[in-house]
């Protein structure tokens, strides 16, 4: 009896030794984790990695601020701090569309900036109630394949895209959290059931592909004729493969249609951040014009949004493409174009 | 120890133990398995949040009909398929005088490490057709069929070769001795391995990504980037609970009849291997295509990109490094903490089989089915809520490894602890050692290559993680499985990702090497290393 009572003891022994050495390893690896001190923020970035580390080591190099970067999908990033909520790690949310930017301002989680910095933006380009500033600005294309299509047969408007004639065509991209503001657009421009049956058409038609770097490479290899993505996918696949191995071209919808909305990405503080000071400093220097000429400057291939900085030379000006411009307000919050993709079963 | 202690060891030892019942490894074992099921916990609670309606209207759509249908079909195919190559692979390197065959043994287990996500890519950036159904059937099968391989090599190897004996002098033909006896033999085991064939493919979501192959995972993974109701997820994953409740209740049905009784204690002996004269060469061709598709086409490709995509170079020196330390550091303390938590419920269901101690260790198999990113999600939800200490803390990670990874470790540990029976250490004690002599003298080195093995599988598994990581690591920090992502996914930069993918592969190839050689050195004439382990008491 005793001894068996010795064995049980021997091996909780045993065990919570082994959890004790587990937790001690990892106590010496702590150093990393939530918390931390004065000059360090915590930044939440739906921004292509490159541009946020080159953004991040400028503004350190210039504030001795430190900036810890968080990287994933911008929709993913503002779930995430939905599900926060108060207790938020983060201080600067940055992403690359205006919708979830404008939920987390209905959700009464973003800080007011101040107007020094809302200014250095054009007003269009940021948060009608001083929530959060344009940084940068992709338009929505489409990628085509001249071998597979001539350009006078492409179409005219976004809308023509869920006719028949387009089955086993069109790439698109459903999931993608850069596609969620398309559809968006959509229904402010045309209204929820017409863009219903377009989704619907489009679901019928289209391959689906799971980002947009896989859509513009589909097509680029002949395997799709035709893709929405926003226009600096291209761009970067080109950097990519080369000028040789290009075999796609990039088309911008004509007359302002919706297909060439331009998407607007921004950054706000969080109303949580016990680092607001710091935070705001980000954010002032996201639309700084040494940060803006970063946005040109990368291979990023996005357009600035701050005026007078001349966009990356690859790129077609910005007056030339002339693209549909929605209002913020209008786009909305995602919350619609989001049901609607489940509707019509395409997520 | 006292005279009389000793006799009454022996005497216990001799009745065949009544000993007290070991309450506290039952209560330890019952709090792990809690702990485990605290992600099921959440996802349900997250559901019941929204309300059945939410749910009911995610759920009610011919999308979800699609998603079920595409992966059931994927998921017995490709069960079949590692089935067929697994055992196929063991049956040659185990019991046939196979050219080169303990090089085979080992070069077979390594595909396991490489990862999913990689294993895909590096298919499709070649050949860029290949995707859909039949793609995600290749590139499955190729990264699974060494979790039936495994056990199955090793339970050829310890097999009852008497039985075979027997039915042979009976009049059997060689073909059907096998059929009959040696392929029954191990069955239970096959079925082990199909079940995790079975749980692995309903969590996988790189791969199926990369192959535009919708799966629930792909779906989750959607709905993630373009809902905000967390519930919606939710909703989904409980299909894949579903799922394998169902996949778990078959195989257990399964296990109930294929009880295997050994002609004597112990009867396992050196066998000689079948001598395959003319189609060793069929054979060695077979293997090789396995290990080459599996092993070589994307080691090369990794090696091509990294060569000559026009990104390539080694990515700025101090984050590759990092992502590197941080790998290696947070899956080896995952495992650490995962061999940790699996030792008592291993102990308490080999040691002390009951009913209820049986559902225990299924329960624990649950997690493995669900992806990586619902389990990230649960964590974020409970933690940010009820734990916000340890929210985005290095812990949380690693608790995270050893949650989704501990049915691995269960499986790895579970033929040490059946051969360090009770019954050894009670001869040891009888023989005048003291309880921590007993411990360390009998017990630690019977468990010891289990312990090892465990730790091997769940810091492979580990390295490779992807989604519940881009969750829950701590903010700045990268892993090799990130880095890859971002560059490959993210950016499509195949040269500048292909490093990661190196080195993810580098970082496994050494615990898979141990553990390949783990299982070509147990000795014939142990019990061998049966996935579930089936012990007559």
């Amino acid at each position: 009896m005793e001894r068996t009572t010795t064995r049980a003891r021997l091996q909780a022994l045993a065990m919570a030794g082994a959890v004790i050495a587990t937790g001690l390893g990892l106590a010496s690896c702590g150093g990393t984790g939530a918390g931390g001190g004065g000059g360090t923020i915590t930044l939440y970035s739906g921004q292509h990695q490159q541009l946020s580390q080159a953004i991040v080591a400028a503004f350190t190099k210039q504030t001795g601020i430190h900036v810890r970067v968080r990287t994933d999908d911008g929709i993913v990033l503002a779930n995430q701090i939905l599900q926060e909520g108060s207790t938020s790690p983060a201080d600067v949310y940055l992403t690359e569309n205006s919708p979830e930017l404008m939920l987390l301002t209905e959700h009464h989680l973003l800080a007011q900036l101040p107007a020094s910095t809302t200014d250095q933006i054009p007003s269009r380009y940021n948060s009608p109630t001083g929530n959060w500033v344009g940084v940068a600005l992709r338009v929505c294309s489409l990628v085509y394949n001249p071998s597979l299509i001539s350009q006078s047969q492409l179409p005219s408007s976004f809308l023509e895209l869920s006719q028949a004639k387009w089955k086993g065509k069109l790439a698109i991209t459903p999931t993608d959290s850069d596609f969620v503001p398309q559809v968006g657009a959509v229904i402010a421009t045309y209204g929820r059931p017409a863009a219903l049956s377009w989704l619907q058409g489009l679901k019928s038609n289209a391959a689906l592909y799971q980002s947009e770097e896989a859509t513009v490479a589909a097509v680029n290899r002949g395997q799709q004729a035709v893709g929405v993505i926003n226009q600096y996918y291209w761009y970067r696949l080109r950097l990519e493969v080369g000028a040789k191995d290009t075999h796609s071209k990039l088309y911008f919808f004509p007359n302002r249609d919706v297909g060439a909305i331009e998407n607007i990405g921004g950054a706000a503080v969080l109303a949580s951040s016990s680092h607001q000071a710091d935070a705001k400093k980000f954010v002032a220097f996201l639309a700084s014009a040494q940060a803006q000429q970063l946005v040109s400057a990368g291979d990023d291939f996005e357009y600035p949004a701050r005026a007078g900085i001349a966009a990356n030379p690859a790129l077609p000006p910005l007056s030339l493409v002339n693209p549909a411009v929605i209002n913020v307000v209008s786009l909305g919050n995602d919350l619609t174009a989001a049901s609607l993709l489940q509707e019509a079963g395409l997520t | 120890m006292p005279r009389g202690m000793r006799i009454a060891a022996l005497r216990e030892f001799v009745s065949g133990g009544r000993r007290r019942y070991p309450w506290l490894l039952a209560t330890t074992s019952i709090l792990v398995a809690a702990l485990l099921l605290v992600p099921l916990v959440a996802i349900v609670a997250q559901a019941l949040q929204a309300g059945w309606g939410q749910v009911w209207l995610v759920l009610d759509r011919s999308f979800v009909a699609t998603l079920l249908w595409n992966t059931i079909k994927l998921a017995v195919v490709v069960t079949i398929l590692c089935a067929v190559i697994g055992t196929g692979c063991a049956w040659l390197t185990e019991r046939t005088s196979l050219p080169g065959r303990r090089t085979w043994a080992v070069l077979l287990i390594v595909p396991f490490v490489i990862p999913d996500f990689v294993l895909a890519w590096t298919w499709t950036s070649v050949f860029p057709a290949i995707h859909g159904y039949s793609g995600a059937v290749l590139v499955m099968t190729l990264h699974l069929y060494p979790l039936v391989y495994l056990p199955m090599a090793a339970a050829f190897r310890a097999a009852d070769p008497g039985q075979v004996e027997a039915a042979r002098v009976l009049g059997l033909s060689k073909r059907a001795a096998w059929l009959r006896i040696s392929l029954r033999q191990a069955r239970t085991t096959l079925l082990g391995g199909c079940l995790l064939v079975c749980l692995a493919l309903l969590s996988y979501y790189g791969a199926f990504e990369n192959l535009r192959y919708q799966t629930f995972t792909t779906a989750i993974f959607g709905e993630i980037r373009t809902q905000f109701s967390p519930a919606v997820a939710s909703s989904l994953s409980l299909v894949l609970v579903a799922l394998s409740l169902f996949i778990l209740g078959g195989e257990g049905m399964f296990r109930e009849r294929g009880r295997v009784q050994r002609s004597g204690a112990m009867a396992q002996r050196a066998q000689t291997p079948i001598q395959l004269g003319r189609t060793r060469f069929l054979a060695v061709a077979g293997v090789a295509t396995t290990v080459g598709l599996a092993l070589g086409f994307p080691v090369a490709v990794v090696v091509y990109w990294m060569t000559t995509g026009s990104s390539s170079g080694l990515p700025t020196s101090v984050s590759f490094w990092a992502a590197m330390g941080y790998t290696a550091l947070y899956s080896a303390l995952g495992a650490v903490l995962a061999t940790a938590l699996a030792l008592p419920v291993s102990l308490l269901t080999i040691r002390h089989p009951r009913r209820w101690t049986a559902t225990l260790e299924r329960s624990t198999f649950i997690t493995q089915a669900i992806p990586g990113v619902v389990i990230g999600l649960a964590l974020v939800y409970v933690v940010s809520r009820h734990l916000n200490f340890l929210y985005q803390s290095p812990q949380l990670l690693v608790i995270a490894y050893a949650l989704m990874f501990f049915p691995l470790g269960l499986v790895a540990l579970s033929s040490s602890v059946a051969r360090a029976s009770p019954r050894l250490e009670e001869i040891g004690r009888s023989l005048g050692k003291g309880p921590l002599a007993v411990r360390l003298t009998v017990t630690a080195p019977l468990l010891a290559p289990g312990l090892a093995a465990a730790f091997c599988f769940l810091f492979l598994s580990s390295v490779t993680e992807l989604t519940a990581t881009l969750l829950l690591a701590p903010t700045g920090v990268r892993t090799l499985a990130t880095q890859f992502w971002a560059y490959a996914e993210e950016s499509a930069s195949l040269g500048a990702a292909a490093p990661y993918a190196a080195a993810m592969i580098a970082m496994s190839a050494v615990p898979a090497y141990l553990l390949g050689r783990w299982f070509d050195q147990r000795i014939v004439g142990e019990p061998g290393g049966s996935w579930f382990q089936e012990e007559v008491p």
